[in-house]
């Protein structure tokens, strides 16, 4: 795939040129915040190292832990129940294990707390059946941090679900079958064949979940857990400190970084895609008995706690306040919503599929350290993304309208600032880890002698890309897709920040409304998130499945 | 060169560009649209006025500010806390304003000294107490918190809210920064738990018995005594409201506010706007609609905050909230009030 055969003194290839000059585009928020980094903030990190620093390392490196092993047991037990088992419900399963996507993380937190709490109803319940009260029974406190890696991991776990089954669902029949001739029973098959193989996909949805459940502020704000994006906001507007507050960003992030590193060491050279062309109808595990029951019930939970629970109780709360809530402003929210999340998606698998293409051709480090750097926004809270990209923006208008208002005379005002263009812009920024992880799994499993020979019968790099590829990998574009899309309907604090005049989503009417403690009236804008949400999620996971290679 | 790209940008600015329309003005609002709008509406009903709206929070709405600068759309900036004010004022993104009416209908220690910012309506926090576990008799002052009878007690909640910080800043401005450490210290040693939930998980939590005592804003109560809700209204009236302080300084008090911005251009309407925020009628909605209390004097308050009688409030300037801000968070780092 690199031109070995490149001669010495050659100028940069357009495909090259084109993803360094877009990853410093996109790289703009990020860079804009780290450059407080090096203004000097010493005596309040000597404040912070006193008092809150420990808990805030402690806190997130729980947090992600907890999270790494829920997302990545609830995921990968599913997705290889659903895509190589067969048992009663497995269809259903199938795409109904994707519904926790469409739930936002603070509106299950919120629906949670209203259920579970001290004077929720279950623990009123229980005191008035039983006579307890305050202190004579023990009951899981809902607002802690192992609430919080309970609730991130019920809606994060989908990420390594969806991408672990697409990976499942693209392996060759064959490598499994060679296992089987030589031995290998369906536990061995799984833990030395078939998840060895998947490990990219895996890898990439079990680090999508880990940066989001890093980047969280909502759930972990109101649970009161400290942890870095909490710290974050109060260093910058509660002591007014941004150069602190970059830095203790620039920290957080360090720790995606090594996780990824890491990873990407303990690789090496091994590589993860298919010999051999081969794909036949997958002969699924037939699962009896007991063993059909324990697949269906590991397939409920997830779903039951993550999706059938909040959304009955926001049912309920929507039902009781529809004629509050429910107004022409509220078919706009959705109209809205749905564009914004639909252009983001769009845009951001363009530019994944860009600049992943872009870096398997040209493969120089600079590529591959400029594809990095894209894709670190995911990591970064919302906020701060957005706060990235009002400082640029508004420093580019500024400047324009000062040039013309020198030449001309005439004030331009804010040409991007305060525009939807600024807004899809913070999106694809934060999001774009999302479709270049995706997209970068689904190209990782293309053999490079695809390419070899699709170029020698000379076809064009960028036909390669068209005619070759994005047929063979549908359902990780596709994947990526519906990933964005779910991920912008949800996405809150860029949304506030950056969104023009009298216009609002969603996901920030919902927010409102629940922060100022109306649980009841959120639910309706919270369930039409879900159920948006939900329509991509159904129609996109049928066409993973009709995707698999092979398949009629 | 120039002529070409001249012509490019006149015909882009109409996609972009926030033009002045015949009568408008632009708001940046940090308080939700739902705690907002029906007054706007009331003011562009009365006066034909457009009212542009982006809600968001008030720490990233002056950061957007800032970065807009002089070409920023937005007229007026509205909080939901003094200190915020005062801060977007030290950033210069605020202009004087000298208004009469402005000046007359609102007490002077409710607003700016120069005019940068004004008080829209007040918010008392309090001390709330369970009815039946608590004897208001044994209740005096927040000082009086710190004392070991109310050991695993008190509930509030975390520092990372404003109202939190804005009720230690105050103190810091009165009893100075030592004295009042110590006496966070001493709070934070009776907390009843760490603190998690808003201000209405607080009152629901002393209705529910895990704690006899929770400091919080008023109007949470009040809605929850006005709710649809059966469960709510419930909780609330286990709870009563105790003043303190009422022979010192005085309750904790706060206010919404809003400022005329330095790049605002319908500094007209934006001023119309603002006075009609004091005017009778829309004093009154903040009480009926919001439980606040009105910040005009002679406006009567909602009939349920009526019930709990007057207090004395504290006499402090707000923009001391401001001032003492990062001082009070750092306390509360340095006492363990996470």
């Amino acid at each position: 795939m690199t031109n070995s055969l490149a001669r010495p003194f050659r100028l940069p290839s357009p495909w090259r040129a084109g993803v360094i000059l877009t990853a410093l585009v996109l790289a703009l928020p990020v860079l804009t915040v780290f450059g407080f980094v090096f203004q000097p903030a010493g005596e309040v990190w000597r404040h912070l190292a006193d008092t809150v620093l420990k808990d805030y390392v402690l806190n997130s490196a729980l947090l992600l832990l907890g999270v790494g092993l829920g997302t990545l047991f609830g995921g990968v037990a599913s997705a290889w129940l659903c895509s190589m088992c067969q048992f009663p419900g497995r269809r259903m399963f199938e795409w109904a294990l994707l519904l926790p996507m469409a739930m936002p993380a603070y509106i299950i937190a919120y629906t949670y707390t209203g259920m579970l709490d001290f004077a929720g109803p279950v623990q009123t319940g229980l005191r008035d059946l039983f006579g307890w009260s305050y202190g004579d029974y023990w009951f899981p406190e809902i607002r802690s941090l192992g609430g919080a890696i309970v609730m991130l991991s019920l809606v994060l776990y989908p990420y390594v679900y969806l991408l672990a089954r697409a990976a499942f669902l693209e392996q060759s029949i064959c490598v499994l079958e060679v296992g089987r001739t030589l031995r290998a029973g369906p536990w061995t098959g799984f833990f030395r064949i078939a998840l060895p193989l998947a490990r990219p996909a895996v890898i990439a949805g079990l680090s999508l979940a880990l940066m989001e459940a890093l980047a969280d502020y909502g759930t972990v704000q109101y649970f009161g857990v400290a942890t870095f994006t909490t710290g974050i906001f109060r260093t910058w507007f509660g002591l007014g400190d941004a150069a602190a507050a970059a830095q203790l960003a620039a920290l957080m992030m360090s720790f995606v970084f090594i996780l990824i590193v890491l990873e990407r060491w303990s690789r090496r050279q091994a590589r993860y895609h298919h010999t051999s062309g081969r794909y036949r109808h997958l002969p699924r595990y037939q699962l009896r008995g007991w063993r059909a029951v324990a697949a269906f019930g590991l397939c409920l939970l997830p779903l039951l706690f993550g999706f059938l629970l909040p959304a009955g109780q926001l049912l309920v709360w929507a039902v009781a306040t529809a004629e509050k809530t429910l107004d022409a402003e509220f078919l706009r929210l959705v109209w809205h919503s749905l564009g914004l999340a639909g252009a983001a998606a769009v845009l951001a698998v363009l530019l994944g599929l860009f600049m992943a293409y872009g870096k398997r051709l040209r493969g120089s480090y600079g590529v591959a350290v400029a594809v990095r750097i894209a894709g670190m926004g995911y990591a970064v809270p919302g906020t701060v993304i957005a706060v990235g990209v009002l400082i640029p923006f508004a420093w580019i208008d500024n400047r324009i309208d000062a040039w013309m208002r020198a030449s001309f005379d005439i004030s331009t005002g804010l040409l991007l600032s305060g525009t939807l263009v600024a807004l899809l812009f913070a999106y694809t920024v934060r999001f774009l880890a999302v479709s270049l992880q995706t997209v970068e799994a689904g190209l990782g499993k293309i053999k490079p002698s695809m390419d070899d020979a699709a170029r020698s019968l000379g076809l064009p790099p960028n036909q390669v890309l068209t005619r070759i590829h994005m047929p063979i990998m549908r359902g990780s574009l596709l994947t990526a897709l519906l990933l964005v899309f779910v991920d912008v309907l949800k996405e809150l604090p860029a949304t506030l920040i950056l969104r023009p005049f009298n216009f609002n989503t969603l996901a920030v009417r919902a927010f409102e409304l629940a922060s100022d403690e109306r649980l009841a009236e959120s639910a309706t804008a919270a369930l039409a998130i879900v159920l948006v949400g939900i329509i991509p999620v159904i129609l996109l996971s049928r066409s993973i499945t009709r995707a698999r290679p092979g398949h009629e | 060169m120039k002529t070409v790209l001249f012509s490019i940008l006149l015909f882009l600015m109409p996609m972009f560009g926030s033009f002045a329309l015949a009568a408008e003005v632009n708001l940046y609002s940090a308080r939700q649209e739902a705690l907002i709008k029906p007054l706007l509406d009331r003011f562009t009903e009365q006066t034909g006025i457009q009212v542009n709206l982006v809600s968001a929070k008030d720490d990233t709405l002056i950061k957007r500010l800032e970065s807009e600068g002089r070409n920023s759309p937005a007229d007026l900036l509205l909080t939901a806390d003094a200190g915020r004010l005062h801060r977007a004022s030290e950033l210069g993104l605020l202009a004087p304003v000298e208004s009469t009416v402005l000046e007359q209908r609102i007490p002077a220690n409710y607003r700016d000294p120069e005019g940068h910012w004004f008080g829209l309506s007040l918010r008392a926090r309090p001390i709330l107490y369970a009815r039946d576990r608590v004897d208001p008799e044994a209740l005096s002052t927040y000082a009086d918190l710190t004392d070991p009878r109310w050991k695993g007690r008190i509930c509030i909640r975390s520092s990372d809210n404003i109202y939190n910080q804005s009720l230690v800043a105050a103190r810091i401005a009165t009893h100075g920064e030592a004295d009042t450490e110590a006496w966070a210290r001493g709070l934070v040693a009776n907390f009843a738990r760490p603190p998690r939930g808003g201000d209405r998980d607080q009152i629901k939590a002393v209705a529910a018995g895990q704690c006899d005592i929770a400091i919080a804003n008023t109007y949470y109560l009040a809605a929850m005594l006005n709710d649809d809700q059966e469960s709510e209204r419930a909780s609330a009236e286990r709870l009563a409201v105790f003043w303190p302080d009422q022979d010192g300084s005085g309750v904790h008090v706060n206010v919404s506010g809003i400022g005329l911005t330095t790049a605002a251009r319908n500094r007209e309407q934006a001023l119309r706007l603002m006075e009609f925020l004091v005017s009778d009628e829309a004093q009154r909605w903040y009480a009926d609609s919001n439980h606040e209390y009105p910040v005009v004097e002679g406006v009567e308050a909602s009939d349920t905050l009526k019930a709990w009688g007057t207090f004395k409030p504290d006499g402090i300037n707000l923009s001391e909230l401001g001032r003492y801000n990062a001082d009070a968070l750092r306390l509360m780092d340095r006492v363990g009030w996470r």
